[in-house]
């Protein structure tokens, strides 16, 4: 059983939601990385989400766009990458996401990238440019390898889609809250909780419902698993914590914010 | 050689829909339309009608003889797309898919641009068929392109400088795309290359393709050559596509910068690798990784890492060859171009000019090539005095 799937298993039973929280690698250096990864473990979170940068990442917003220009700019590689990703594996058996884009992976083909990220000890992949017409070899090469392949589905996504975007999907189903890019919002739209509902009614308790994008609060983790959401994911409040951190402290902030943020998984 | 409609969006490998999900609706309905409309005969007829008395088509065929003397060689005709109103073959595409959007009832129409052509026919489509523009411009763009900057403005378009990644054309496609997903329901995407996803490539061809049925039409017999330049490939595939079935050689010409064995270039097709970038799989300049490369090119229209995947099929077909011309031989042909016939062409265009020069010289004064003309360069006179100001060496001094 994948290390994810594991966790949603005894997470039911506990009758929780997941908190996954998304990190970008390299961001501000690969010490810092760490020290993040060690305080989102700290602080209970259940899933973590590795993001590796790309040049173009066009479903983020300015917060994300930013850390990957820098991680960028400070030399972070698929090499570097894979080497925090052993070095966390080291530490943790959590279960370890990554986020990235589709050509870096075409790049070295998907056969040799998802074995290369299997064996470094990545459970899953998101990739939000990859649309459901286009993911044949994607999937069938992570489905050989064991690798989760995790699909977004969007609010406006049409009945029939979403049943074939579920069929492909393994691990858990993200489904982005927002018409917009990855970053802070203040307001949980309607549309967002109705979308979840239909989503959780299509996913028919085979495959676990995550909510993501302008997650950033206590009140918002509360309000999305009150409404049924099996994991919520919170990426750019992280990032901006360790963007206004220094070094020695990302740890225990990462960790501070998030138990909050887990304690309302509950 | 038959292409058509791509089935699936794809032509051999290339092209696709690599979106994300949140524009999948928007895309389909998009493509819904736009096969709709490709065959209505009042959509035909009303943009045959804005073609000819708004944008000024036919453009003529002119025969280029005092260049043809002074190369030697075959002769070589110009397809005039600088004679169009807003001075580029732009407005071609422009005027289709605003009456297109206007047609599917969105109001705000969205766009990117590189030296600012795309934009400018943007404004000028939408002023005229009464939409509210927006153009993202790379912050790089907007200084190199200032004027078209105002142009714009000028037009009642909103200029967005986008200050992210390498700040020029593939960032403001970037962009344009994260507004598209933000304000997918009320916002109509006007994309001004044959490139991005399915149905875009297909869709811009399509608009693009009159400059190649009147070459067909004007030219007595079809020409030994064709050359175009390419940069995302609008001019080009427009060119090209109806001359496919025919014995013509076809050479789209790319921005060979400072050499395509230097990094400053921007000739994917030359010197790139297949991958995946604005929704659409075709050659890329990327580095080890799969990071995109930053370009160069003395034309803001040509500095973008990737083309169309209508081009990329073209060339694995071997159907198309695919060349590229370094700044210095696109200066050179600029001023030789200007002094000859009095046609200041874009830097874009010169491009194609100079690979014309060369290849005319080997060719029988019998042959004939036609060169696109894809735009005017009075957007680029600045760029070419300071270029002449700093290689003081270049032969063809003022």
């Amino acid at each position: 059983m994948s290390r994810i799937k594991e966790k949603f298993n005894q997470l039911r039973t506990k009758k929780e939601s997941a908190l996954i929280s998304y990190i970008m690698a390299g961001y501000p250096s690969e010490k810092s990385t760490l020290a993040a990864v060690r305080g989102l473990i700290q602080g209970g979170t259940d899933i973590i989400e590795l993001g590796f940068p790309f040049s173009d990442p066009i479903a983020d917003g300015p917060t994300i766009q930013k850390a990957s220009t820098e991680s960028l700019n400070s030399g972070t590689k698929i090499d570097n990458f894979f080497s925090i990703v052993k070095k966390i594996r080291k530490e943790s058996e959590i279960p370890l996401v990554l986020m990235t884009y589709t050509n870096i992976l075409y790049n070295q083909t998907y056969q040799k990238f998802i074995s290369r990220a299997k064996q470094a000890g990545i459970d899953g992949l998101i990739l939000p440019d990859m649309a459901i017409e286009e993911s044949k070899e994607y999937v069938k090469a992570a489905k050989k390898i064991g690798m989760d392949t995790i699909f977004l589905v969007s609010p406006n996504t049409e009945k029939d889609r979403l049943k074939q975007i579920i069929k492909s999907t393994s691990g858990f189903l993200y489904m982005v809250a927002v018409f917009g890019t990855t970053g802070v919002q203040t307001k949980i739209h309607k549309y967002t909780i109705d979308a979840l509902k239909n989503t959780k009614n299509a996913a028919k308790g085979k495959i676990p419902v995550g909510v993501g994008f302008g997650i950033s609060t206590e009140k918002d983790v509360q309000k999305y698993v009150s409404s049924g959401a099996d994991a919520v994911i919170v990426g750019s409040a992280n990032i901006k914590i360790i963007e206004n951190t220094p070094a020695n402290k990302v740890q225990t902030r990462i960790a501070t914010f998030t138990k909050k943020l887990k304690s309302k998984t509950r | 050689m038959k292409i058509g409609i791509p089935k699936d969006g794809r032509f051999g490998d290339f092209g696709g829909k690599y979106i994300p999900e949140t524009l999948a609706p928007a895309i389909e309905e998009l493509e819904k339309n736009y096969l709709k409309i490709r065959n209505d005969k009042s959509f035909k007829r009303e943009l045959g009608q804005l073609l000819i008395d708004y944008a000024g088509r036919p453009t003529p065929i002119y025969f280029a003889k005092n260049l043809t003397k002074t190369v030697g060689g075959a002769k070589i005709y110009l397809k005039r797309e600088d004679l169009l109103h807003g001075g580029a073959h732009k407005i071609n595409n422009t005027l289709g898919q605003a009456l297109l959007a206007k047609r599917m009832g969105k109001k705000r129409i969205i766009a990117e641009t590189g030296a600012g052509q795309h934009g400018v026919a943007t404004a000028m489509a939408c002023a005229s068929l009464g939409l509210k523009a927006e153009i993202y411009m790379g912050h790089v763009d907007t200084i190199r392109q200032k004027q078209n900057v105002f142009r714009m403005e000028l037009l009642g378009a909103k200029v967005h400088a986008v200050k992210s990644g390498s700040k020029t054309l593939k960032d403001a496609i970037n962009e344009a795309m994260r507004d598209w997903i933000t304000n997918v329901d009320s916002t109509y995407y006007l994309l001004g290359s044959a490139v991005g996803p399915h149905p875009y490539p297909l869709m811009v061809r399509d608009f693009q393709a009159v400059i190649g049925k009147e070459i067909k039409k004007q030219m007595k017999k079809i020409p030994n050559a064709v050359i175009a330049c390419v940069g995302g490939g609008s001019n080009a595939i427009g060119t090209f596509y109806p001359l496919i079935d025919t014995k013509a050689k076809i050479i789209g010409i790319e921005a060979g910068g400072k050499g395509v064995k230097t990094k400053l270039h921007s000739a994917p097709l030359t010197a790139g690798k297949k991958g995946v970038l604005h929704g659409m799989m075709t050659y890329l300049m990327q580095d080890k990784d799969g990071q995109i490369s930053e370009t160069h090119s003395i034309s803001a229209g040509l500095d973008y890492p990737g083309v169309g995947p209508e081009h990329a099929y073209l060339k694995d077909q071997k159907r198309v060859e695919y060349k590229a011309v370094t700044d210095d031989e696109v200066i050179d042909a600029f001023l030789i171009l200007t002094r000859t016939e009095g046609i200041i062409p874009a830097l874009e265009s010169a491009h194609a000019i100079a690979h014309a020069i060369k290849i005319s010289k080997k060719m029988k004064k019998t042959e004939s090539i036609v060169v696109t003309l894809s735009g005017r360069g009075d957007k680029d006179i600045d760029i070419v005095k300071e270029y002449m100001t700093k290689n003081v060496k270049n032969k063809r001094k003022i």
